[in-house]
């Protein structure tokens, strides 16, 4: 067996000490978990002395969580998991909870594999959700907000654009002062607008729709059967993301761009036109993740609605390693994360937790750039505004 | 490198910036952005002048003048003390902004390192309950300190050892610190106060004994304490450290540029652990400040949607990272934020509910503006070439 494999071992044995605890299997016996989770930790520590850093320790926290994890569900009670951990519909959860990060960390790869990094996602994704409400209940038509919520997470984006690219601003000051901007500017038009009353209730035609394949009671019926348009939407615009950056010459000139502006510069690609489409597009994305919270979702919208989701899309597309499957990957990691501490939430004693489930993206992106699970490294020239010549 | 001139360090542009206007640069941001948010207030249907006199007079600032007198005069001294309350955090946070880009480090996580020195603050202070008072504060505010320090050390390490980028490390440790805190002083969490059954999710009250003494003020309405004199001290023991100490040449040495600061023989990587948990002990501090001062308990939407450490980095951008122009800009911004709150504007001028977003809306473009010191160079030269000309 490779070490790889051992690896790999680690990581599905981790992940089955919880998984056996939890329903259906929901076994009872303590010492089960914490042998997996142990085997786990060994197949990792094994692997890592033997030149597999990043899927050693992948396997070493896999299994310390898997066996904490399973251990404490041990100790819920069989009843009280029973129900509250419904695969199909964690699932589903899950997906709703992933689908604005994935807009908004694909939005991030697109800028930052330009060079531009944009801490600014958080504000493009408020722009995206209060316009896309307020376009949706002013046109009447679902279609015309979105539209409207892209148009304005593209003009946003584009005034970062212009301060990061032409004007040279230190990008992090730029993508601060966004997020600053776009709180208050949102926060300022919905009292304006619709006072303390908050935004009024949508018509069917105001909401994106859920696309409904199949009501009835099985597995995939249920994780799959009745999701929002634009969590479908997004696996398109993943899979269109991956072919462009990865295997067409304009992703190959996004790329190098963000890797090598001056080289790039030399061979005749415009560094800050490409830069310009690459933030604008980000801001785009982030919009769609936005209107998506708004009208695909909570059908509502108050100040600061996204609390700090464009942080965690952030965070998945660093962990993801700046790459459309490992952003989208993370973004499920951390949509799961996010589904299950809302179902454990309703477990009595459980649901201080919960609360503490929040902070796993972030511990999760710390130890990812912290390097252990083999570094996360952008593209060269992120975060350097270049100087034309 | 060809690299480098392309991409100064973040102190390199500061220090370019300072060149190109000094004061006259901030100083015109801040006029430029308040014109803007006028520009906001007209087009709500509002008098700008009236909305931004209104905002003043909340902010008690109209304390200054002598010949305001009578209930006017203790209603502003009233105000001016919750203004001076919202400076002293920002002062303090301010300064672990500045300490890190001085340094070359954008120290994005004031707030973590804000929640962490005011979660522990609120531990000691809430706990060993017949301990002796000043020995009791003391331990307080120095855990605070030290655990703030610790926790914004942690991204200096990172930093430091595996190149972990600061801005990417203190984002997630302030992520962090929201919910740990949360899940603290939340339903069934160790801080959560037993009162009411622990049905609600607010901390215990700090002891009586280690409330800060107010000096100016009731003390019952939140006056102004003695946590004020801490912030005006650590902005001189900010200037001193920079510009007199051997440390603070190494931490300005490493800002300007790394590669030259470690041919000369300085440790970079120890420099960036050292700049960070002396941001991180500024931020802690003033967690313990508030904690101890006025806020005495913390409930979870304290922690969520508190903000100070936020609106730091705008103190710290537009007070170009010294201890002057951080102290006039944290006043500046405390002033917006107690003149816009909705105890003190005047509802009859202009809607408080407005203003709070209206303070959020100079404040971006603040930033927004400060950061551009291309713009401001270009415009400096333009300035110049005008006075050749003529």
């Amino acid at each position: 067996m490779s070490v790889g494999k051992v690896g790999i071992t680690g990581i599905v044995a981790g992940a089955l000490a919880f998984w056996l605890t939890l329903p259906p299997l929901a076994t009872s016996v303590v010492a089960l978990p914490v042998l997996l989770g142990l085997l786990a930790v060994g197949c990792g520590g094994w692997a890592m002395a033997r030149e597999q850093k990043r899927l050693g320790w992948y396997a070493v926290v896999a299994g310390v969580l898997g066996a904490a994890l399973g251990v404490l569900a041990v100790h819920a009670g069989r009843g009280n998991l029973g129900a509250a951990v419904v695969w199909s519909a964690l699932i589903a959860s899950m997906l709703v909870n992933a689908t604005p990060l994935t807009y908004a960390a694909i939005g991030g790869l697109f800028s930052e594999r330009s060079g531009v990094v944009n801490i600014g996602l958080e504000g493009m994704m408020l722009t995206g959700a209060f316009f896309g409400i307020w376009g949706s209940d002013v046109t009447g038509s679902w279609v015309l907000g979105l539209l409207i919520a892209i148009t304005f997470g593209g003009l946003v984006a584009l005034v970062y654009a212009f301060f990061a690219i032409h004007l040279r601003t230190d990008q992090i000051i730029g993508g601060t002062a966004i997020n600053f901007l776009a709180l208050g500017v949102t926060g300022y038009l919905f009292v304006d607008i619709y006072g303390t009353v908050g935004t009024p209730p949508l018509r069917a035609a105001q909401q994106i729709p859920d696309v409904t394949i199949s009501q009835s009671s099985n597995f995939f019926a249920q994780a799959f059967g009745q999701l929002n348009l634009m969590v479908w939407l997004s696996f398109a615009v993943l899979a269109v993301t991956y072919v462009v950056v990865f295997r067409t010459p304009l992703g190959l000139r996004i790329r190098s761009v963000g890797e090598h502006p001056r080289a790039a510069d030399a061979v005749g690609i415009s560094v800050y036109k490409t830069r310009y489409a690459a933030v604008v597009l980000s801001g785009m994305l982030s919009a769609m993740g936005g209107a998506y919270l708004s009208i695909g979702f909570v059908h509502s919208f108050n100040e600061n609605m996204t609390e700090g989701r464009g942080f965690i899309a952030l965070a998945a597309l660093i962990f993801g390693r700046w790459r459309p499957v490992g952003a989208f990957g993370a973004a499920l990691l951390f949509g799961f994360s996010s589904a299950l501490a809302q179902r454990l939430g309703t477990i009595p004693n459980w649901s201080s937790y919960a609360v503490l489930f929040q902070a796993l993206p972030y511990v999760l992106t710390l130890i990812a750039v912290a390097g252990v699970i083999g570094r996360s490294i952008p593209p060269a020239s992120v975060g350097r505004a270049y100087a034309k010549q | 490198m060809a690299e480098q001139d392309d991409a100064p360090t973040v102190a390199g542009r500061l220090a370019l910036a300072q060149r190109a206007g000094g004061a006259a640069g901030p100083v015109l941001t801040a006029v430029f952005a308040l014109l803007l948010g006028g520009f906001v207030v007209l087009a709500t249907g509002a008098n700008p002048l009236s909305t931004y006199r209104a905002i003043f007079d909340g902010s008690g600032l109209n304390w200054l003048f002598p010949w305001v007198s009578g209930s006017a005069r203790s209603f502003a001294a009233t105000n001016l003390q919750q203004t001076l309350l919202l400076t002293t955090a920002l002062v303090l946070c301010g300064l672990a902004v500045s300490v890190g880009f001085r340094c070359g480090l954008f120290n994005i996580g004031g707030q973590g390192q804000y929640i962490v020195g005011s979660i522990f603050a609120l531990w000691i202070g809430s706990s060993f309950v017949t301990m002796n008072g000043p020995l009791h504060v003391v331990l307080a505010i120095a855990a605070a300190t030290l655990t703030g320090a610790a926790y914004a050390g942690i991204a200096g390490l990172l930093k430091a050892i595996t190149g972990a980028h600061e801005v990417i490390s203190t984002i997630m440790l302030n992520w962090i610190a929201v919910w740990v805190g949360s899940w603290l002083v939340g339903q069934g969490g160790a801080l959560q106060s037993h009162a009411n059954g622990a049905s609600v999710p607010i901390s215990s009250a700090v002891a009586p004994a280690t409330h800060l003494h107010v000096f100016w003020g009731n003390p019952v309405l939140q006056g102004l304490d003695v946590g004020f004199f801490f912030a005006l001290a650590a902005l001189v023991v900010y200037a001193v450290l920079l510009n007199r100490t051997t440390l603070g040449f190494e931490l300005r040495a490493v800002g300007f540029n790394p590669e030259a600061a470690r041919y000369a023989g300085i440790a970079v990587a120890r420099t960036y652990v050292k700049t960070m948990a002396i941001a991180g002990a500024f931020a802690g501090l003033a967690g313990a400040i508030d904690v101890l001062g006025w806020e005495f308990q913390l409930g979870v939407t304290d922690i969520q949607t508190s903000q100070i450490g936020f609106i730091a980095i705008a103190v710290a951008v537009l007070g170009r990272n010294r201890a002057l122009g951080v102290f006039f800009s944290a006043l500046l911004f405390g002033a917006l934020l107690t003149g816009t709150s909705t105890r003190n504007l005047d509802a009859t001028v202009f809607r408080p509910d407005l203003a709070g977003n209206l303070t959020l809306i100079i404040q971006g473009l603040v930033v927004l503006f400060v950061g551009a010191d291309v713009l401001m160079l270009w415009l400096w030269n333009r300035r110049r070439r005008l006075r050749v000309a003529t």
